[in-house]
Order: C-alpha cells, then sequence, then structure tokens
C-alpha cells in the first residue's frame, strides 16, 4: 500500500476480519469483507457495519454559531431544533460545493458538523475564512472522533442490546448522546447513506475497536455483515445519494445535482444565493439524472452520453444494482439534450439507450 | 488460494488455456484473476468465428468494481464461447477452471501454446 495514507482506529480490526483494503481519499480503507454484492444484499435484508471514521468533523461554537452557519450554508440551520440534524451544502459564491454536510445541532450555540473525508481540512479552512466579524470558534475534532455505520432492516434490534437508549424514539435525522457498549460520550443518530434504515454512531476514536467488536457479536446472529466501500457506493447509488467529486463538486451546483431542496432561497443572504437563484430560475446548463440501462454492462464515470452523434453529456457514477440485477448510474446531461430526449451511452462501442429515472432505485 | 491445475497453460494477464485433444484450446481467468475483480456480473464474449491475433482483447469481464479485458493467449479463430456464463456470470467466481470456461479457439499454430507459463513458472508471478 502506497505511503502517507491515513488509517482509521479499526484498521487492525478490518485486517483481522479478512478485509481487502484499498486507497480511498487519502485513507487506506476496507472495500469488501467477504464480496460486495453479498454485502449490499445483508444492509438490505439484515443489517451491515460500515467503519466511516474517515470523515471528518468540526464543531461550531460560540454566540454567533447559528448565524453563521445560516450565512455559510444553502440550507437553515438556525430552525434546527437541539436533538436533530440536517443535510445542507456548503457553497461557493459561484454556486460550486465546497462540500456536502450533515449539521447536529448539540445546543443552542453548538454545532456539530459532519464532513466528507477529503475535504475536511479544505472544508475548516473555509468556514474558518468566513468568520468575520462573527463571535464563533471553530474546532478541527477529526482525530478525537471515530464514525460507524449500522445499517439495515435489523440494526435498531442489534444496537437496542448495546445501550440503554429507546432507539424507537429517535426519528429520522435525530440524535442522542449515549452509552454504547459501555462506551460513555457516543452520539447515535438515525441517519444514514445506503437507503435502508440505520444509525450512525460517532465515538470516541479511542473506543471505536471495542464498539464495534460489541456490534459484530450483537449482530452476528441476526445475519449482520461487515461491510465495505464497495458496498457502499452501490447503496447510495441505488438509494439516489450524492458523492462528493461525483454528483456535486466545486463545477456542479446543487441545483444542478437536483438538490435544490437543500437551497433556501427564503433565506436573504448566503454564500452562493445570487448564483444558485440564476440556476433555479431557469439558466441551468446541465443536469444530474439517474439512470437504468437494460443491459449488463456498466456504463461507468466518465463514458460519454450521445443524442444522435453528439456528445450531450458523461455518467458520474456507474455501478451494478443488486436489488434491480441491472447497471444503474448517474449522468450530467446538457439541458437542451434531456428537453429532447433519446439518449445512449457509449460502452466500448456499443450504444445502449439510457431509461432515465425520476426516482430513487430504493426508498 | 486454490492450488493451480497442472495441466493448464497460463499468461501474465491471468488467463489460463487447456490444449483440448481435437487440437483446440480452451481458455478462462484464473482463480488469482477472479479473486482480484470480486463478483463478476457480466462476461462480454466473442461470436463463433471471430478471428484474434496473439495478446488481442477478446472480450470484458465486468465486475462491480470494474471492467477489464480480456486477452487472446494465443491467435487463432473462436470455435466455441460459453453461453452458460450469459446467466451466471458468477460462475466465473465459483469455478474459474471449470464451469466458466469462455472461449474455445482453433489455434492458427499448434505450438504457440507451449510458449505459454507452466503453473509453476505461473505461481512465480502471483
Amino acid at each position: 500500500m502506497s505511503e502517507n495514507l491515513s488509517r482509521t482506529p479499526l484498521y487492525a480490526f478490518h485486517v483481522a476480519n479478512g478485509a481487502r483494503m484499498v486507497p480511498f481519499a487519502g485513507w487506506e480503507m476496507p472495500v469488501q469483507y467477504t464480496g460486495i454484492l453479498e454485502e449490499h444484499l445483508a444492509v438490505r435484508r439484515t443489517a451491515g457495519l460500515f467503519d466511516v471514521s474517515h470523515m471528518g468533523e468540526c464543531r461550531v461554537t460560540g454566540k454567533d454559531a447559528a448565524a453563521f452557519l445560516d450565512r455559510v450554508m444553502t440550507n437553515t440551520m438556525a430552525t434546527i431544533p437541539v436533538g436533530m440534524a440536517r443535510y445542507t451544502i456548503l457553497c461557493q459564491p459561484d454556486g460550486g460545493c465546497v462540500d456536502d454536510l450533515i449539521v447536529y445541532r448539540l445546543g443552542p450555540e453548538e454545532f456539530l458538523i459532519c464532513l466528507n473525508a477529503s475535504n475536511a481540512p479544505k472544508d475548516i479552512a473555509w468556514l474558518r475564512a468566513q468568520v468575520d466579524a462573527s463571535q464563533v470558534k471553530i474546532a478541527d475534532e477529526c482525530a478525537q472522533w471515530g464514525q460507524l455505520a449500522l445499517q439495515g432492516p435489523a440494526a435498531e434490534a442489534i444496537l437496542s442490546g448495546l445501550t440503554s437508549v429507546k432507539l424507537d424514539t429517535i426519528k429520522r435525522f435525530a440524535f442522542v448522546v449515549a452509552t454504547v457498549a459501555n462506551v460513555s460520550g457516543c452520539i447515535i443518530s438515525r441517519t444514514g447513506y445506503t437507503g435502508s434504515p440505520g444509525f450512525e454512531i460517532y465515538l470516541p476514536a479511542a473506543s471505536a475497536t471495542k464498539v464495534a467488536e460489541a456490534i459484530l457479536a450483537a449482530g452476528k446472529p441476526h445475519g449482520l455483515l461487515l461491510t465495505g466501500l464497495g458496498a457502499r457506493d452501490s447503496l447510495r447509488l441505488e438509494a439516489g445519494y450524492p458523492l462528493y467529486g461525483h454528483e456535486i463538486s466545486e463545477v456542479i451546483s446543487p441545483i444542478q445535482a437536483g438538490l435544490g431542496w437543500t437551497v433556501k432561497f427564503s433565506k436573504p443572504e448566503f454564500i452562493g444565493r445570487e448564483a444558485l437563484k440564476k440556476q433555479a430560475d431557469g439558466a441551468l446548463p446541465s443536469s444530474v439524472i439517474l439512470f437504468s440501462l437494460a443491459d449488463r454492462r456498466i456504463a461507468r464515470q466518465g463514458t460519454p452520453v450521445f443524442a444522435g452523434d453528439h456528445k450531450v453529456g458523461e455518467v458520474l457514477s456507474g455501478t451494478h444494482s443488486p436489488m434491480l440485477n441491472k447497471p444503474i448510474g448517474t449522468a450530467l446531461i446538457s439541458s437542451d439534450a434531456l428537453a429532447k430526449g433519446n439518449l445512449t451511452v457509449d460502452i466500448r462501442g456499443n450504444r445502449i439507450p439510457l431509461e432515465i429515472s425520476a426516482e430513487p432505485f430504493v426508498k | 488460494m486454490s492450488s493451480l491445475p497442472s495441466d493448464l497453460r497460463y499468461t501474465k494477464d491471468h488467463e489460463w488455456l487447456r490444449l483440448e485433444k481435437d487440437g483446440t484450446a480452451t481458455i478462462g481467468i484464473t482463480d488469482h484473476a477472479q479473486a482480484a475483480l470480486g463478483d463478476v456480473t457480466f462476461v462480454d464474449l466473442p461470436k463463433v468465428g471471430a478471428t484474434f491475433a496473439e495478446h488481442a482483447v477478446f472480450g470484458t469481464v465486468e465486475s462491480v468494481k470494474a471492467a477489464s479485458d480480456l486477452y487472446c493467449p494465443v491467435a487463432g479463430t473462436i470455435v466455441g464461447v460459453n453461453a452458460e456464463l450469459n446467466g451466471s456470470p458468477d460462475l466465473v467466481n465459483r469455478e474459474p477452471y471449470t464451469g466458466a470456461w469462455m472461449i474455445r479457439i482453433k489455434l492458427d499454430n499448434a505450438a504457440a501454446a507451449q510458449a505459454l507459463l507452466t503453473a509453476d513458472q505461473y505461481k512465480q508471478l502471483l
């Protein structure tokens, strides 16, 4: 494995459990343990446990914390109740995305933000550069936290044996600070990136292995599998969730990505508002769509999309959907071509019709 | 890793070749190759009658992770393809040396197979 890769607190746990480790976003991460298809289906049918400790965290505190976040984020932050989380985009002035984030409100003047792994240093520097006269402190807590995602219909039954918290009282996008497997100071949040029910658990990095071992042992009788980044990608694509660097990026705005619901123009001011408003009012050069193919070939990232002989876009993400048993993906396509339809992808010289889906494949 | 069948020949691209009694050869990919690919979802194979030069791409194997080219170890003409892989691409993961054979080829030069790696030589590459 090449040098300069970071390791999560669970590195030894992965190796001991037979993971195949690969470089991802500057980290050495498990891509699979037993096989991507099997792990994918475990999450849909029983449960899977992901190490997502590579994700970053920062804490924003202070008298102006809510107002500051409302000024930098596209979604409304001041109205998040304590104990709830909200998905939002952090935008550039031109509407491009710095990152997509989940913001947890720990208190009236205290927020914990979950950052994408490779973007974490950039995000924290970006936030600090926007502080101006606001009374806020931005603390980098990336190294302090481990993160596990326990996902699947059996997740609640598995976790309920390891905590005294009544999990059924945690609504979607709600969280509690709790003790899990005798480790205090964990955050249990009913969130996820798979399209199946479940929890994300933030925990002190030093205790991550202890909690992972406990969940694995509690989950085995339910059919829980350890699940890697391979299944995480096919699960999130079936559910239609964007991945930074693919469906959203510095050059693909939330409006283009179909994430207009996260952009609150009712706020009089936030970074990117003017550019995003123009796009929302119709000046949209291209849009991201979800597609499937009636074929067995997978249209992977970079595969060209054609209208007749004209290239009108390209694939952003592509994989095999285990639930549909056919290829699925996302593509960025010019608005003109989208309006006309009749699009194909070219895979190794084969022209295959793009079947655009208005809805995620798994809800 | 399971042991390498000693009656097969191998390439550095992780294909195997078996010389049949009728002078044709059967070709597939090795256990090492299928393990590296992960779950195979599709095998794109040529039509009977197609001809390939040595080391030409004769098809593609798609796994969840990636699409990988298949290289023809010897020059020749396709005389058979394994239609079972259409419905059961996962055979490549389960039976790489038997049920998941990919093509049968009539060699342009019957001696060409002798230039391929033996099981012992291939093992050195793994």
